[in-house]
């Protein structure tokens, strides 16, 4: 009788990185649902436009390079998630066209033609949003306002039709629908408040206006809190690891705290800063993304630091409102050399590495 | 060293970076005692079972062997010898699968047993601390007792060593899942494992004595502390359960904190490790006299019906062990044969971590196996999946996060399939010590540590390639300078000759050249002549001619000389026209040796003329002079020689600063060796007689060369 030879070991946790990725996606439902409750249907349609194209693309470029066992990878959750966090980050009546174009980007370029899951150097989902932001402006920066402080009422059939047409079924055109009760325009809380420095407001006399609510910003802080909940059960759940986020936020706390100190009438406050954006859906769930971090946990606290750093610069002084995607990028493109620098000591050998060298 | 032993006493230790929790399953088999079972038919005894070399045998097919007889034997101290463990027939001796990863076969004495397990006369000793260390050595040597917590280093080495050990450290952990033999044995012999750790302190004399054992095994513990409460040395270190803490290396940072150097041995730190089951077998081994012939084997996995531990016969096969213990091979009892022949189950020697599936059941037990372990399919479904459930790393980290060496595992990965030898010795590829804990926790099911082996076997195999070529070139260089010095000592031994035909012809002129010195130079020339044309049978037509002239008339040799001047000049007209060295290469291949040494002279004085053409014009108009007077042949030939001898030594200057001449110049060396080793035969004044006429036609040659160039100039 011949055996069945196998490596050892022989057991195996029956961890999966499918199951890695739907647990990702699940954390991200309290967000997507917040996002609905204050937003109304768009992100979810853009999301389902977006997961449909992303699968759709995949299975091309899988079927190209000959990969063999396709079902399993299309299905291993990494292209839904991308679809699905880019779906996010898109304008809520944004054109379907754009999430189509975002998730073929994210895709075919950014992921696939760098190898496919696990050797793409960006973040597919942040690479595909700085493509659009820059390709598309006008579509990009077309947020709605939250849907108490909106004229008309947008239920998803509405939202259907201003999506695929740019009009209402009443006729009101996207830029109508931005329009508040008094005539203006609105935008979201962090471009408010940077148009509204810009032409010489203080911070105190900008967040009297209705887009930022009671409390930092209407809407978005929930949405901000809801996904800061799915982001502590991936922690509870050893899904992601803790030291990315918390040193980011700790960084963007740090750098909005020091300048609210020293010019209060002209900086956020600290939690203006963490519940606005994409704060906590970037520290939570693009930031921690394995494959484009770095990998030890020295390295996720410098890239957590440095992200949350460019993320205030670039919210402060940069051009444009928010800055979780260009910093994320920006934190891709560092973490190689992260790594090199980050490296731990094996057992054995010593901490100075000069005297190793010197042997 | 004290704030150690004070941390280890409040109960608190350090933590190695890392590790696993995997399912224990040791509840199978440490319900249940060691079972003794009874002899089985047949027994296969590796030669080799141990890090190290396998003795010489004793024994030949047919020798009746009794019971803890030697086997083999060996001068060698990595040599550990192995002995019957029972008594019975030697049937035959030949090669067959071993308990290794690859399946190996190796050297194997087939035992037909008796069933009578006749013992060989013992020696009990009844008090071992009346034994001097190199009683107790030699016993443990004797007894053939490698180390049986898996790696099997022999132990009579690693307990004869120097004496300031700080710590000798029992390492009763039994990390991996599924093993309960140590457990086991801790429970129903703790007396004699204390007696074992005894005889250890007297060899080693260490500090403190550690005995690190995971909380999972509340009776092992209770029972080593108890037959340990009397002693004051020794201390039970009850440690948290975490894979892999009954690796040497963490084990060590566990209890001490300090860590073994990389490469380095954990007796460079002052720390021997020594497993539980081995402190057993010194003691039986010294104290009872019963060699290393039997331990303890856990039987487990739900593939088993009657999972337990057993005391096994080294060489008891697999086959047996499980038929003892009631393998359900669920494939036979399911699917059609065909089926089953394909997908067979795994049997694994060893852990679920660490352990390897063996080839057949044929395998026997050896010193170092400590768990036989059946799966069922449900159990662990990926020791039966044949294709490899791999997808691409996501960089998650986990791996680095279990790593107890603290590598980078998703890195080494990447350069493992890359085959980037240099990147993976840079991220210490050869600390890892393949416990799996990163392949257990990998989400993309990667196999690393088949990749990591695969990785080292290749590194290893590439390092044992650069030696060889290293030899080779180490070879090559020594074997150039050797004909560098050959050529150079041939040279001087040229240059010698040189010296000593120069001073035989000095003393020829200072004898005043009598009447018998010229006569004998003249027969000798003739001699040399007649032995040339001999030799020349395909030579010039007229050279022959002038030489059987030469030959018939004695009186004229300036005519002689003449005319043997002609036919040089003319050949070497002949060769200086086309390519020099194809005539001198044809000269020395066709052509006589007195013609190469001709033209060899010709060449050098030609150089020689042509370097110096103004520092010598005297020189070589005298010689012009004198080869035109030739009427006094005496005369001629004195200077003729010290000519040439001028001219070569010339020669010899501009070699040493002259590169271009430096290639003729290594011809004529070549030549001249070839000239040299003849003539060594030949008369020597054949040669002088030659060079002489040569360096006369020389003159003559440079003399007009001289003016051509001068006039040129």
């Amino acid at each position: 009788m011949a055996f069945w030879i196998a490596s050892s070991p022989h057991n195996h946790n029956k961890a999966e990185t499918s199951a890695l990725m739907r647990l990702v996606i699940y954390a991200l439902i309290p967000g997507i649902f917040a996002q609905w409750y204050f937003f109304g249907w768009g992100n979810i349609i853009h999301i389902s436009l977006a997961v449909f194209t992303a699968l759709f693309c995949e299975f091309i470029v899988l079927s190209i390079r000959n990969k063999n066992n396709i079902s399993k990878q299309l299905f291993d959750g990494s292209a839904v998630l991308t679809a699905v966090l880019l779906g996010i980050c898109l304008p809520a009546i944004a054109p379907w066209w754009i999430s189509i174009i975002g998730a073929m980007f994210a895709i075919v370029i950014v992921k696939q033609l760098y190898g496919g899951l696990g050797h793409n150097p960006f973040n597919p989902a942040m690479a595909a949003y700085v493509m659009l932001l820059i390709s598309f402006p006008l579509q990009m920066t077309s947020w709605q306002p939250p849907l108490t402080l909106m004229t008309v009422d947008l239920d998803f059939a509405n939202t259907l039709n201003v999506i695929f047409s740019g009009f209402t079924k009443e006729g009101y055109s996207v830029e109508q629908l931005r329009t508040s009760v008094d005539g203006f325009t609105m935008a979201t809380p962090l471009d408010t408040l940077k148009t509204d420095l810009g032409i010489g407001f203080t911070v105190f006399e900008s967040i009297e206006k209705n887009v930022f609510g009671e409390h930092f910003a209407l809407g978005w802080e929930w949405i901000n809190f809801a996904f800061l909940l799915g982001g502590l059960v991936l922690i509870a759940k050893k899904a992601i690891a803790w030291q990315t986020p918390v040193s980011f936020l700790s960084s963007l706390f740090i750098c909005s705290f020091i300048a609210y100190t020293i010019t209060p009438d002209s900086s956020a406050s600290t939690m203006f800063h963490w519940m606005t954006g994409g704060c906590m859906l970037g520290a939570f769930f693009i930031l921690t993304d394995p494959v484009t971090g770095a990998t030890s946990n020295k390295g996720r606290f410098i890239i957590g630091a440095l992200a949350g750093l460019l993320v205030y610069l670039i919210r402060t002084f940069g051009g444009y409102p928010d800055g979780i995607a260009f910093s994320i990028l920006l934190c891709n493109m560092a973490a190689p050399l992260i790594d090199q620098y980050t490296r731990p000591r094996t057992y054995g050998h010593h901490t100075n590495t000069k005297q190793e060298e010197a042997k | 060293m004290e704030s150690i032993i004070e941390r280890i006493n409040q109960g608190k230790f350090w933590h190695f970076h890392g590790g696993i929790h995997p399912p224990e399953q040791k509840a199978t088999t440490s319900d249940k005692p060691i079972k003794q079972l009874s002899l089985p038919k047949q027994l296969v005894l590796p030669l080799q079972q141990h890090i190290g070399r396998q003795g010489d045998l004793l024994v030949e097919v047919g020798d009746k062997v009794l019971k803890g007889q030697a086997l083999t034997q060996s001068s060698n101290p990595m040599a550990v010898p192995v002995h019957a463990p029972t008594s019975g027939t030697i049937s035959a001796i030949k090669k067959s699968v071993i308990a290794h990863p690859s399946g190996l076969s190796e050297l194997c004495l087939f035992i037909d047993v008796d069933g009578e397990d006749t013992w060989k006369k013992r020696e009990i000793c009844q008090d071992f601390s009346q034994l001097s260390r190199q009683e107790i050595i030699t016993k443990i040597s004797n007894a053939g007792i490698a180390g049986m917590g898996g790696a099997g280093f022999p132990t009579h080495i690693k307990v004869n060593t120097k004496p300031d050990i700080n710590f000798l450290i029992i390492n009763a952990a039994e990390c991996e899942p599924y093993i309960t033999s140590d457990d086991l044995l801790m429970r129903e012999q703790s007396e004699a494992i204390v007696d074992g750790i005894k005889i250890l302190d007297q060899l080693l004399n260490p500090a403190f004595i550690l005995i690190g054992i995971e909380n999972n095994k509340p009776q092992a513990i209770k029972a080593l502390q108890q037959a340990t409460k009397h002693i004051e040395k020794i201390k039970v270190c009850v440690l948290p359960t975490k894979y892999p803490t009954g690796g040497e290396k963490q084990l060590i940072k566990i209890l001490t904190g300090k860590e073994v150097d990389s490469g380095s041995l954990p007796i460079n730190s002052g720390i021997v490790v020594q497993n539980v089951a081995t402190c057993f077998a010194i003691s039986d081994a010294v104290i009872n006299d019963i060699p290393l012939i039997r331990r303890v084997v856990t039987l487990t996995g739900k593939a088993l019906s009657k999972p337990q531990n057993f005391w096994v016969l080294l060489g008891t096969q697999v086959s047996y062990l499980l038929e003892q213990a009631g393998f359900v091979n669920e494939d036979n009892n399911n699917q059609n044969t065909q089926a089953s022949l394909q997908t067979s189950p795994p049997v694994i020697m060893g852990g679920p971590l660490m352990g390897f599936s063996i080839l057949n059941e044929q395998v026997p037990i050896v010193k170092t196996s400590n768990c036989i372990l059946a799966p069922s399919k449900t159990e662990m479904p990926s020791a039966f999946d044949n294709s490899s459930n791999e997808v691409e790393c996501i960089r998650c980290g986990q791996c680095a996060d279990v790593c107890p060496s603290q590598l980078l595992p998703q890195e080494m990965q990447w350069s493992a399939k890359a085959k980037d030898h240099q990147q993976l010795t840079k991220l210490n590829l050869f600390d890892c010590i393949d416990c799996g804990a990163c392949a257990y926790v990998c989400p993309s099911q990667i196999p690393l540590v088949q990749y990591y082996r695969v990785a080292k076997a290749e590194i290893r195999q590439q390092q044992q390639l650069d030696i060889k070529s290293e030899k080779a070139k180490a070879r090559f260089e020594a074997r150039k300078l050797r004909l560098e010095q050959e050529k150079i000592a041939r040279q001087a031994k040229h240059e010698k000759a040189a010296a000593a035909r120069k001073a035989t012809m000095n003393k020829k002129s200072a004898d005043g050249g009598t009447a018998s010195s010229a006569v004998a130079a003249a027969l000798a020339r003739v001699k040399a002549k007649k032995a040339a044309d001999q030799n020349k049978a395909e030579t010039a037509e007229p050279t022959n001619q002038v030489q059987d002239n030469n030959v018939q008339s004695e009186k004229s040799q300036v005519k002689a000389a003449i005319a043997r001047a002609k036919a040089k000049r003319l050949a070497n007209e002949q060769a200086t026209k086309p390519a020099i060295d194809n005539n001198v290469q044809d000269s020395v291949v066709d052509d006589k040796k007195a013609r190469v040494a001709a033209a060899i002279a010709k060449a050098k004085a030609k150089k020689a003329a042509e370097k110096e053409p103004s520092s010598n014009p005297d020189v070589s108009s005298a010689e012009a002079q004198n080869t035109s007077t030739g009427a006094d042949d005496k005369k001629a030939r004195i200077a003729a020689a010290v000519a040439k001898a001028k001219a070569k030594k010339a020669t010899k200057k501009e070699s040493s600063s002259s590169p271009e001449v430096s290639s003729v110049e290594e011809q004529n060396i070549s030549t001249d060796d070839a000239q040299n080793t003849a003539t060594d035969a030949d008369d020597k004044k054949v040669r002088i007689a030659a060079a002489v006429a040569k360096a006369k036609l020389k003159a003559l040659d440079r003399a007009k060369q001289a003016s051509t160039t001068n006039s040129e100039e």
